[in-house]
């Protein structure tokens, strides 16, 4: 939630009358005013952990890459392997700069047309991580030609709501019709059609919790917001969306993945892949080979008292060690937890490190930083 | 719309201070903790602190933020509303009943700076 616009003209998503005729508390997020609550971050956050909630994900960035050489253009900016990974599925990874730092973290779609791909980036990197891809576009370092392929910003084009939790397939495969919904394994879409518009129902999420991912034009959007909220679906703000995906153990581009933090340092190295050539490789390698200055922990503090972004993480005798890059009271969990950027050699497991909050300093240990237990469709 | 007390003095930072001889019992507005949303946690100070006028003494944590509280007169801490550890949201319920330090002021005239309840009423809704 660190990517606020305070200058310059704030969009608006398809759904933000909803948003306001429904009471929600607006603020700037990522250049869209977007809702952060709109009765309580607590209700919100347990609708989606024992029942059903909805997000308004409208301002994600929807890319699309296409053409005979998509699939090597992809591959080359993705860090993630999508050779070998079928139509249908989704894969979670980063696109890196040279030196290995994060342009973003992206959703890759894998669809039912040959050499076709859609990226989802975060609303925040939408212009940034276009003229990105565009200009790695523009050089095929094999065969030293632009690669062949179309790249499309379609993000204008598309909404999408994300409904989440225990009984998110019950909602949309009795609630919007969408039966093959059911069949949907995690991380798997499907192609399907809402009034002659084009609707993808992906099974992803940021909440740790099993649901769905709905993409269709603005105005669909808006009908099956209406539809989902008739039928009880509890609209959630991102204040819960920061709380669920942080109890999860996700990450969140501008908190625990930016230029500075590599996917070594955040602990993504399982979505990077080195037996094929990406922009970063060469400096992830170094990094993962000699090992990275910082790591990204999870701690655990024993008080009530919450470590915030930004709050020094020390040693016993008052040495600065780290810093956190989110923390919350764990409403879940009932525990005070952050993710903190912290010296490799203080990353291992129950290493006691304490959070200086304020004027007080309070101990606590290196954990492991999911600290939900996650319900995702197997 | 938020609730304003009659009788009490109030603070540019929204804290409320009820007079009862040379002690000042300190708490948040009714506004404050509207803005604030649910409060999950009261960082206290320690009984026998020392105190300034316009310094933090704690702080009020909803899920998202924390905010600075500012003693609005300076004196030693005689009493912190031990509650509130185990029960933050006693502020949400009734901002004015739950009050949270008591402080032994070292000067009085201090009180003088402080708003009045139509004051305070008039300023937040400005």
């Amino acid at each position: 939630m660190s990517e606020v616009m305070e200058n310059g003209q704030l969009s608006k998503t398809c759904l933000y009358e909803k948003h306001v005729a429904l009471g929600a508390k607006m603020s700037p997020f990522a250049g869209f005013m977007m809702p952060i609550q709109y009765s309580s971050i607590v209700e919100e956050h347990n609708a989606v952990r024992g029942k059903v909630g909805m997000f308004d994900v409208s301002h994600m960035g929807e890319i699309f890459v296409e053409g005979p050489e998509a699939e090597a253009f992809v591959n080359y900016i993705f860090t993630n392997e999508i050779r070998g990974f079928e139509p249908g599925k989704v894969l979670y990874g980063m696109m890196c700069y040279p030196d290995g730092g994060v342009v973003d973290d992206l959703l890759v779609y894998r669809e039912f047309e040959p050499e076709h791909f859609l990226l989802v980036v975060n609303a925040a990197n939408i212009a940034k991580d276009y003229e990105w891809i565009l200009s790695k576009a523009s050089m095929n370092p094999v065969t030293g030609k632009p690669f062949d392929c179309r790249i499309d910003n379609a993000s204008d084009g598309w909404g999408q709501i994300a409904v989440q939790g225990p009984e998110a397939e019950k909602t949309v495969v009795e609630v919007l019709g969408l039966k093959e919904a059911a069949e949907l394994g995690f991380y798997t879409f499907y192609d399907t059609e809402i009034n002659g518009k084009r609707l993808i129902v992906s099974r992803t999420g940021y909440t740790g919790e099993d649901g769905f991912e709905l993409y269709t034009t603005p105005e669909e959007t808006v009908r099956l917001w209406d539809i989902l909220l008739a039928a009880g679906v509890v609209p959630c703000g991102l204040g819960c969306r920061d709380t669920l995906r942080f109890e999860a153990g996700l990450p969140l581009y501008g908190d625990e993945l930016s230029p500075e933090i590599t996917p070594v340092m955040a602990g993504l190295g399982m979505f990077c892949k080195y037996d094929k050539d990406f922009v970063g490789k060469e400096a992830l390698l170094l990094q993962k080979s000699e090992g990275a200055p910082k790591k990204l922990v999870g701690i655990e503090i024993e008080d009530k008292a919450i470590p915030r972004a930004g709050y020094p993480v020390e040693l016993e005798d008052g040495t600065v060690v780290g810093v956190v890059t989110t923390g919350y009271h764990s409403i879940s969990l009932d525990k005070s937890i952050c993710f903190a950027l912290v010296e490799s050699r203080y990353a291992a497991l129950d290493t006691p490190l304490s959070i200086r909050i304020r004027k007080k300093v309070f101990p606590g240990k290196v954990v492991k930083k999911r600290f939900y237990q996650t319900n995702y469709k197997k | 719309m938020s609730k304003i007390m009659e009788g009490l003095l109030y603070s540019e930072s929204h804290e409320w201070v009820k007079v009862d001889g040379d002690i000042a019992i300190i708490g948040v507005s009714d506004f404050a903790q509207k803005e604030m949303g649910e409060i999950t946690y009261v960082d206290m100070p320690e009984v026998d602190d020392e105190i300034g006028q316009g310094e933090t003494f704690g702080a009020l944590e909803s899920v998202k933020a924390a905010s600075d509280l500012y003693s609005p007169v300076s004196g030693v801490v005689v009493e912190v509303n031990e509650e509130l550890e185990d029960a933050p949201e006693k502020v949400n319920e009734d901002a004015f009943e739950n009050w949270i330090i008591k402080v032994r002021m070292s000067d009085k005239g201090e009180l003088d700076g402080l708003m009045d309840a139509a004051a305070y009423k008039a300023m937040i809704e400005e």
